[in-house]
C-alpha cells in the first residue's frame, strides 16, 4: 500500500524551495506572536487558549493542509508530470495512500509542532493547552491532508476550494452558523482535544464519540475516492 | 511479439469528435501515426497508452485490455508530449525513481542512460536540460523496463538535426529489435525516414493504413501546384505547356506569377530549369503552392 518512491518523490516536489518558504512562514508567524504575546502579557492559561484554538488550529492547521493536501498531487496532474507514476504497474489506491502518509506527515511538522512549541512559549503547557492542542492539530492533520488530497485530484482549482473551505466555512461559518460547526474538522478536533484537557478552556461543540466517528468516516471515504478518481483520471492531449 | 489492436475505437469531448471508427493493428517494427496538428494523434495515443477511456470500442495490447489496466505498464513504455517531469531531479534520478517503480533498481536505470547516450549529463538537474536532452531522458525512463512496446507522441518537436537523427537511429534500433514501436508526427519527411508502415489519420478518422512508400507514392503522383515569377512568365508558360508534364497554366495578373499545375512531379522539376536555361529566362520565385501537410492529406482522403 505504500510505495517509498512515490513517497520520495513527492517530499521532494512538496518541500521544493517555494513551497517550503510557504509552509515555513506561518509556524514562523506563530512562534514569533506567542514570544510577543508571552513577552507582553506574561503567562496567562486563556489568552493560551485563545491563540492557540483562534490562531493555530483554526487558521494554520488548514492552511498548511491545503498546502500539502492538495500540493501533494494536484501540480502533477495539472503539469501532466502525473503520466510517470500512472505509467507503471502500481495501483493508484496505493499511489494515493502514499501521497496521503508524506501530505499528513509534512501537516503533522508544519502545524502540530509548531502548535506545540507555541504553547510551551504561551504558558508553559498550564492545564495541558499545549498538549491538547497538539493532539487537535495532529488529528485534524490526518483529516485535513485526506479532503485536501482528494480535492487535489479531482479540481485543477482545489487550492482555491481547500482556502474557501478553511478560511470561509470553517473560519466565517462555523463562527456565524451553529449547524456548520458540526460539519467542521477543526471541531472535530476541539472534541479530542477537549479530552485531554478535561477543562473549559478547551471545548467542542461536537461530542467526542461524534466526531470520532467523522474523523474516521471522512478521512477513509476521501482516500478511497480519491483512488476511485486516480484509477479513471485521463489525460487528455495538448490537441 | 506485441500487437496492440484498435478496434472500432471512437472519442467524443462534448460535441466534438476527436477520433472517429477507427481501427488498426499496430505489429513489431516502426510505426508512424501520421496527420495534421489537430487530427486526433495525441488523442489516440493516450487511448492507447490506457490514459483515456474509449467512448466505443477497445484498446487491447496481445488481446488483454489497456484502460484501466495497470498491469498492462510491464509492457508498455512511454513517452509523452509533455515537457513536464520532476524538473527538480536530476537526470539520473529521475530514471532511476522510474526504474523504482517498475521494482527495478539503479542498474536498469544505468543502462537506459547509456541506451539514449545521456550518462555525460545524468548529474544535471532536468530543469537545466535542453528539450533534446529531455526527450531523451524521457525516453530512457520508457526503456527502463525494457518493454516491448513504445508509444512516443511527437517525439522529435523541438529537436535539433542531430539529436533527431540520434532518436531515428534508436527507434529504428528498437524496431529491428523486434519491438513494436509507434510514434506520431505532423511532419511528412520524419515519417519517411523512420517508419516502414504508416497509419495516416485526418480529421479524426483513418484516412490510409500501409506501406509507407505506396502512400507516398500516392501523394507525390496528385497535381502539384507551383508559383513561379520569372523573368518571362509568357516565354515560360509557352514553353512547359508544350510538355505532358504540365497540365495548366494561368498567368495571374495581379500577383505576377504563373500558376502551374504539374501532373508528373518527377519529369515537371527536372524540366523547369532546363526549359529556363534553354530559353535564356531567369527564375526568380518557384515556390509549391499547397505542399502544406493538409492539402496532402486532403488529397488522400479525397482518393
Amino acid at each position: 500500500m505504500y510505495d517509498p518512491t512515490v513517497a520520495r518523490l513527492t517530499y521532494r516536489a512538496l518541500l521544493g524551495r517555494r513551497r517550503a518558504l510557504i509552509l515555513g512562514a506561518l509556524p514562523l508567524l506563530l512562534i514569533v506572536i506567542s514570544v510577543v504575546v508571552r513577552a507582553l502579557a506574561g503567562a496567562d492559561d486563556q489568552t493560551a487558549a485563545d491563540l492557540l484554538g483562534g490562531l493555530a488550529l483554526a487558521t494554520m492547521v488548514p492552511l498548511i493542509g491545503v498546502i500539502a493536501g492538495t500540493g501533494a498531487i494536484g501540480p502533477e496532474i495539472d503539469d501532466g508530470s502525473v503520466v510517470y507514476l500512472l505509467s507503471k504497474p502500481i495501483k493508484r489506491p496505493t499511489i494515493i495512500f502514499t501521497k496521503l502518509i508524506v501530505a499528513i506527515a509534512v501537516t503533522m511538522v508544519f502545524s502540530a509542532l509548531p502548535t506545540l512549541i507555541a504553547g510551551f512559549v504561551l504558558n508553559g503547557n498550564g492545564q495541558q493547552i499545549a498538549v491538547a492542542y497538539t493532539v487537535a492539530a495532529l488529528v485534524a492533520s490526518i483529516t485535513y491532508a485526506a479532503l485536501f488530497l482528494l480535492l487535489g485530484t479531482v479540481s485543477r482549482h482545489a487550492v482555491v476550494f481547500g482556502l474557501v473551505y478553511a478560511l470561509v466555512w470553517e473560519a466565517l461559518f462555523g463562527s456565524l452558523v451553529p449547524g456548520a460547526r458540526t460539519l467542521s474538522v477543526q471541531q472535530w478536533s476541539l472534541a479530542v482535544a477537549h479530552k485531554v484537557t478535561g477543562g473549559d478552556l478547551v471545548t467542542s461543540d461536537v461530542s467526542l464519540t461524534t466526531a470520532t466517528v467523522l474523523l474516521v468516516v471522512v478521512t477513509v471515504l476521501a482516500t478511497w475516492y480519491a483512488g476511485q478518481k486516480l484509477r479513471s483520471l485521463t489525460l487528455a492531449g495538448e490537441e | 511479439m506485441t500487437t496492440l489492436s484498435i478496434d472500432h475505437v471512437s472519442r467524443w469531448f462534448g460535441n466534438v469528435v476527436a477520433v472517429n471508427d477507427i481501427t488498426m493493428t499496430i505489429g513489431p517494427g516502426v510505426t508512424g501515426l501520421l496527420g495534421p496538428n489537430g487530427a486526433g494523434k495525441s488523442t489516440l495515443i493516450n487511448m492507447m497508452g490506457g490514459f483515456l477511456a474509449p467512448s466505443t470500442g477497445t484498446v487491447t495490447l496481445d488481446g488483454q485490455q489497456v484502460w484501466r489496466n495497470e498491469a498492462i505498464y510491464k509492457h508498455i513504455g512511454i513517452v509523452p508530449e509533455r515537457e513536464a517531469m520532476y524538473d527538480f531531479l536530476t537526470g539520473r534520478e529521475f530514471v532511476v525513481a522510474n526504474a523504482e517503480l517498475h521494482g527495478l533498481g539503479a542498474k536498469a536505470a544505468q543502462r537506459a542512460l547509456a541506451t539514449v547516450e545521456m550518462e555525460y549529463a545524468q548529474d544535471r538537474k532536468i530543469q537545466t536540460y535542453s528539450k533534446g536532452m529531455r526527450q531523451r531522458v524521457k525516453m530512457a525512463s520508457a526503456l527502463v523496463h525494457d518493454p516491448s512496446l513504445l508509444l512516443l507522441d511527437e517525439p522529435f518537436n523541438g529537436m535539433d538535426p542531430r539529436q533527431r537523427m540520434q532518436l531515428m537511429d534508436l527507434l529504428r534500433r528498437m524496431g529491428d529489435e523486434g519491438r513494436t514501436v509507434l510514434f506520431s508526427s505532423h511532419i511528412l519527411e520524419e515519417v519517411e525516414q523512420l517508419a516502414w508502415h504508416i497509419e495516416v489519420v485526418v480529421a479524426g478518422r483513418h484516412a490510409a493504413s500501409g506501406d509507407f512508400r505506396k502512400i507516398r507514392r500516392l501523394m507525390t503522383d496528385r497535381p502539384h501546384r507551383y508559383l513561379v515569377r520569372s523573368s518571362d512568365d509568357r516565354a515560360l508558360a509557352a514553353a512547359l505547356i508544350a510538355d505532358p508534364s504540365t497540365s495548366g497554366i494561368e498567368v495571374d495578373v495581379t500577383e505576377g506569377a504563373l500558376r502551374i499545375q504539374a501532373v508528373d512531379f518527377g519529369r515537371f522539376t527536372a524540366l523547369l530549369p532546363k526549359v529556363a536555361r534553354d530559353h535564356g529566362i531567369r527564375l526568380l520565385t518557384v515556390s509549391p503552392s499547397d505542399e502544406s501537410l493538409e492539402s496532402v492529406f486532403s488529397y488522400l482522403v479525397a482518393a
